[in-house]
């Protein structure tokens, strides 16, 4: 069934896609919604359904169920001037290896319908390729490709720019530069969308997440609204943890207790947690310390992409011990 | 939005900037020279036991024709196969489909681009194939007039346009096997399984049309068809064959076209 986008003039509204492949649903009823001037981050570990979500949106991909709008236009009953002021690449971006980066530019630009044909130097220029514009794409680095890639979608002077895994395979370098030139866009004004497994990258660049986890959204909204989403964790150390978990999973409200390298974690809301204080007390167990304990995002990505789905937020110590 | 023009001379582009597209044009280059060397070689005895072979001794226009009835073997399904196997398979094969269905020309345009540059191609390496042949045939055996099936002749200038006529009736049967090609490499998505998926077809026809059991069949398969320019050389003109050729052909490329125009605009561009 076709749900109608509701937002007709956002860059991207996309409502309760699905495609399957046989018996797997790599996109399992994804909505997203992407306003004017967002640097959206598309978040999920790999093999959650972000390169194939985004084939749909950019009308590669035939859904079997769901609608896109992009500025307010389907690419399946628009074609491909739903793609009008859209541009961006899918997995890396591919050239014709045997024709040079600067023809490989020519033709996009020409089947864009040849206006951006005198802007091919320039968009060589920003990605820093224009002492290679000569050279046989096939010769090219994937960092180079990468950058190519970015060009070619400038030519478009897109208002919305659909990126997959931009930074992925690039070297510590060329992740900084591709970011800067990500960070650039955006301040041009540009809506992106980006697509992602690291967290620090979405982190960096971006104002709102969605995040999906095979095939399904679970989470879309601010990084602050993300990290809101993380209060109510707790770190507890007692004068017997063993007793005391006990004592956490039975008392009610208390949720996912289980026992770190410094104690006891678990998630409650703060009347829940004055409650089992008094309990702690009154099982003859002395409290050394309990303190609200703030998520970082990288705990938050973990707990909502981790493969039950639920697995309980790691003490932070953990992680940096981890680290 | 772009027109097909615009897309078609791009796709003509690619063609000239990959190497496959040389091959073919070699090979056709190849089959004349060839022909004439080992004309050159035995000096004496008569020509192939093919229409016109009697004759490659006597006019050099003589050994086109005799090069179109053994191209049609092999060497001419071949040559267009190369290119129409391949010119949507390599498109799969680079991730490039992507990059130009994301720009702002639709699927069709590009399918028709595609379509008409593989024709090209074909068109292509049978003038190649003529011209070398007529120019090799003249140098070894002279611009003579010409001796037709019927046994009549006709001067040099009137087996130019009969040539000609040929190798326009000469392209009926080659366009069907350039779209079986187009259709393979739409299809199949792998450039090498359409280019011998191609060929092999075109041999398989073959096998059957000789085959006693299955000569009914004949008359609509495309070796046949590959016969049907004889007509223009025979006085007066047999406009059987042709009009037979004309209307198998059709169905043949009609079929293998639409089936691939309508798998290329619906299908999935997944994989890298």
């Amino acid at each position: 069934m076709r749900v109608p986008p509701q937002d007709l003039d956002a860059p991207l509204c996309a409502r309760g896609l699905v495609k399957r492949y046989g018996d797997v649903v790599a996109v399992d009823g994804v909505d997203l919604t992407v306003a004017p001037g967002d640097v959206y981050g598309f978040l999920g570990p790999n093999g959650a359904g972000k390169t194939t979500a985004l084939r749909i949106l950019l009308g590669l991909v035939r859904p079997h169920a769901g609608s896109v709008a992009l500025f307010g236009r389907d690419p399946l009953l628009h074609g491909v001037q739903a793609l009008e002021s859209v541009a961006g690449f899918v997995e890396a971006p591919s050239f014709y290896p045997y024709l040079s980066g600067r023809k490989n530019l020519e033709l996009v630009a020409a089947l864009d319908g040849g206006q951006a044909a005198g802007r091919i130097d320039d968009a060589l220029e920003t990605v820093e390729l224009s002492d290679r514009a000569r050279d046989k794409v096939g010769g090219y680095s994937h960092g180079m490709r990468q950058r190519l890639g970015i060009a070619g979608a400038l030519l478009r002077a897109p208002r919305l720019m659909l990126l997959d895994e931009p930074a992925t395979g690039l070297d510590p370098a060329g992740m900084r530069d591709m970011r800067g030139l990500i960070r650039n866009l955006a301040d041009s004004g540009m809506t992106v969308v980006l697509s992602s497994h690291l967290l620090v990258e979405v982190e960096e660049l971006c104002n709102r997440v969605g995040i999906i986890r095979r095939g399904k959204m679970v989470f879309e909204g601010t990084l602050t609204d993300l990290r809101a989403s993380a209060a109510g964790a707790w770190q507890l150390r007692t004068t017997d943890d063993d007793v005391a978990l006990r004592v956490c999973r039975s008392a009610p409200g208390i949720e996912e207790a289980r026992a770190t390298a410094s104690g006891i974690s678990f998630r409650a809301p703060e009347a829940a947690v004055a409650d089992l204080s008094i309990a702690l007390v009154q099982a003859g167990i002395g409290l050394t310390a309990l303190t609200p304990h703030a998520a970082t995002l990288e705990d938050l990505f973990f707990r909502l992409t981790e493969d039950d789905g639920r697995a309980p937020i790691p003490a932070s110590d953990a992680v940096e011990e981890a680290a | 939005m772009p027109s097909t023009a615009t897309v078609y001379r791009w796709e003509l582009r690619k063609l000239v900037s990959q190497k496959r597209t040389y091959l073919g044009l070699a090979f056709a280059i190849a089959m004349p020279l060839l022909f004439v060397l080992a004309l050159t070689l035995r000096r004496h005895g008569a020509g192939p036991d093919v229409a016109f072979g009697r004759y490659v001794r006597q006019s050099g226009l003589a050994i086109p024709l005799v090069l179109l009835v053994f191209g049609s073997f092999w060497l001419f399904p071949l040559i267009t196969a190369l290119v129409a196997g391949d010119i949507v398979a390599a498109e799969d094969h680079n991730g490039t489909l992507k990059t130009i269905l994301t720009r702002s020309v639709g699927r069709g345009r590009v399918f028709a681009a595609k379509a008409l540059a593989t024709f090209t191609y074909a068109g292509l390496a049978l003038v190649v194939m003529g011209l070398v042949a007529v120019a090799a045939g003249g140098l070894k055996s002279g611009l003579h007039p010409l001796t037709t099936l019927s046994g009549t002749r006709v001067s040099v200038g009137r087996a130019f346009v009969l040539m000609g006529a040929s190798a326009l009736v000469y392209m009926l049967p080659l366009l069907a096997i350039a779209s079986i090609g187009l259709l393979l490499s739409t299809v199949t998505r792998n450039s090498a399984g359409a280019v011998v998926g191609t060929l092999l077809f075109s041999l398989l026809l073959q096998l059957v049309t000789i085959l006693p059991g299955l000569g009914g069949l004949r008359p609509y398969l495309l070796p046949e068809q590959f016969n049907a320019w004889q007509g223009f050389l025979r006085v007066p003109t047999d406009w059987a064959p042709i009009g037979h050729a004309a209307w198998v052909c059709a169905i043949y490329a009609v079929v293998c076209v639409s089936a691939a125009f309508l798998v290329f605009l619906r299908r999935d561009v997944a994989g890298d």
